[in-house]
């Protein structure tokens, strides 16, 4: 932060994010591993967490630790306060509408189970079709899978082409009049694509099906506007956006949300209880049974805070930025493959290297301090579109910086020295 | 700063690993097998495929093991398949307990430790927890070839 000649406080971001003063802020990443500085290249896994977020779950556990919407007391107030303040930036921090319409739960996972056992089971039945695409991760498959075997109705997958994009005329052909819902992934975590949620919205939207966007991997990395993509549903989790785990956000359009039943039963999510009849609570509460994360709540709040500051669209060219420099300098790498190739793409570097399997790249690059995902990215219908078993994967946040790349090129060339070419 | 200790890959993709790696051995599949199994790990493709041939007297006269993934499974598969031939399964199943015993760091358990020959190579698999379910799986499908087979003589 800096003074400006106004006297008032402004972010140092400029043009773009200034990463040396960021990475000041993430105590985790001035550590050794295996004798060399940390390269931080799994945040599509997790990402870490800046000091102001740590601080916020230390203040709240030593300060304010209460229970919420409960008690008459000063330290029930002050939870609540912090709580329910939270809730209205992540509304800000989305443009949703109303406060209400932000529904706290544990992650995207999370998320989409609601949505799947309140409006799915409300309005899927037999023969009904509900379409996803086919580089879902697992978490946008299952749940759906759970309700069509429950109701007898059908998953319908979008194909992708070689480049890692939507087939949209496919989309097209998929939508009918047995479509209840459509349930996208906005940014891919294997590929790295960002698909078109709105166009995907809109064209939904056309024969009134509603439409979920999972989050997970671009809420972290882009504006993010409900209202302007005008989906029903948005979810997201709070541990790949800077913030705590166990924390993650359903947004749902306040007449969707009105009009579906309770997802679990408990307290909090009810008016009035006796052994005949119980009434539900009113928009949020009605989804947040039984006692919440509240500390989780209150720093995705900081979280939201702190990347808001840097200016979403700052994080945003300055991560494409780096994109561009770490696609280029793979592309280099004789015999490694990049899997997603996307125009409309974000911070992920998954690849293949011809003979060396990703676990082996995986497990050499931790010897080099560098920490990336291996596998299938809970991904594994796109691996099977691309017929490769796993991949390796770097995915990048706000602190990573060009010489990470070039730590992460080196790494690859030392793993290449191990094995030798077409081994 | 935390205490992390140090793992180099010293060991790991030593000469041995990468010679059973580039250079199976046994890893041709054989006719009319006695003792067949396999196995295959989701989370990372990995698959292996053991076949035995066995003799009049019980002893394996021909092995094979085919291997899909990474460098570990491949070298633990290939020699694995090198060191049965010759064995009872009985000795096939002490091998087997030894590698476990080696990786898992514990005890070997009842049946009497085998020579682990180049199986030894495998040792700094130890140091890399994650990778220790690589090295296994050849065994696993030994284990499962094994006791199939030995419930079928009754």
């Amino acid at each position: 932060m800096t003074t400006g000649s106004s006297g008032a406080i402004t972010p140092v971001v400029g043009p773009g994010v200034d990463v040396e003063t960021v990475r000041t802020d993430f105590p985790v990443l001035h550590q050794m591993v295996n004798g060399k500085p940390l390269v931080y290249l799994d945040n599509a896994s997790t990402s870490q967490k800046p000091q102001a977020v740590i601080d916020t779950l230390v203040q709240y556990y030593t300060m304010d630790n209460s229970n919420v919407h409960r008690g008459v007391h000063t330290l029930s107030q002050r939870a609540t306060d912090h709580y329910e303040e939270a809730r209205a930036k992540v509304r800000r921090f989305i443009n949703a509408e109303a406060d209400e319409e932000i529904i706290y739960v544990r992650g995207t996972t999370e998320g989409i189970n609601l949505v799947a056992q309140t409006f799915g089971r409300q309005n899927v039945g037999e023969g009904d079709e509900i379409i996803v695409t086919a580089m879902e991760h697992h978490s946008n498959i299952v749940p759906w899978q759970i309700l069509c075997q429950e109701r007898g109705a059908h998953l319908k997958v979008i194909p992708i082409t070689d480049s890692g994009e939507l087939v949209m005329e496919e989309y097209e052909r998929l939508l009918g009049p047995r479509t209840k819902l459509v349930s996208i992934v906005h940014q891919s975590n294997a590929l790295g694509t960002v698909n078109p949620a709105k166009q995907i919205t809109d064209m939904a939207h056309g024969l009134g099906v509603p439409v979920l966007v999972d989050g997970a991997q671009s809420a972290p990395h882009m504006t993010v506007d409900v209202q302007d993509l005008g989906c029903d549903f948005f979810v997201f989790s709070g541990h790949k956006l800077y913030g705590p785990t166990g924390i993650g956000v359903l947004y749902g359009r306040a007449d969707l949300l009105n009009a579906m039943p309770p997802y679990q039963g408990g307290g909090e999510m009810i008016k009035s209880v006796t052994f005949e009849k119980t009434i539900y609570n009113d928009l949020p509460h009605k989804f947040e049974a039984g006692t919440p994360d509240i500390a989780g709540a209150i720093g995705l709040g900081t979280a939201i805070d702190y990347i808001s500051n840097l200016g979403m669209s700052n994080i945003y060219n300055y991560e494409r930025e780096l994109l561009e420099y770490g696609t280029q300098r793979l592309s280099a790498i004789e015999g490694l493959q990049i899997i997603g190739t996307a125009r409309e793409k974000a911070g992920v570097l998954s690849f293949v290297m011809e003979g060396i399997h990703p676990h082996d790249i995986g497990t050499i690059l931790d010897t080099e301090g560098i920490a990336v995902r291996t596998g299938h990215h809970c991904a594994q219908p796109v691996m099977d579109r691309y017929e490769i078993p796993a991949t390796a994967r770097a995915s990048l946040a706000l602190y990573n910086t060009r010489e990470e790349i070039d730590a992460l090129v080196k790494g690859i060339d030392r793993t290449i020295e191990v094995f030798g070419r077409g081994l | 700063m935390p205490d992390v200790p140090d793992v180099t890959l010293e060991g790991l993709y030593g000469q041995m690993v990468l010679d059973h790696c580039r250079n199976p051995r046994n890893n041709v599949p054989l006719d009319a097998p006695d003792v067949e199994a396999e196995e295959f790990n989701p989370f990372c493709g990995d698959r292996v495929i053991y076949q035995l041939k066995l003799d009049q007297w019980g002893r394996v006269s021909g092995a094979s093991a085919r291997s899909e993934g990474c460098s570990i499974i491949r070298a633990s598969a290939s020699m694995m398949a090198e060191l049965s031939t010759g064995r009872t399964l009985p000795e096939l199943q002490g091998l087997s307990d030894s590698v476990r015993g080696m990786m898992q760091g514990r005890g070997i358990g009842d049946r009497p430790a085998a020579d682990l020959g180049d199986l030894n190579a495998l040792q700094a698999v130890r140091q890399y927890p994650v990778r220790i379910k690589c090295a296994l799986l050849p065994w696993t499908a030994l284990e499962v070839g094994v006791e199939m087979f030995l419930a079928r003589q009754g």
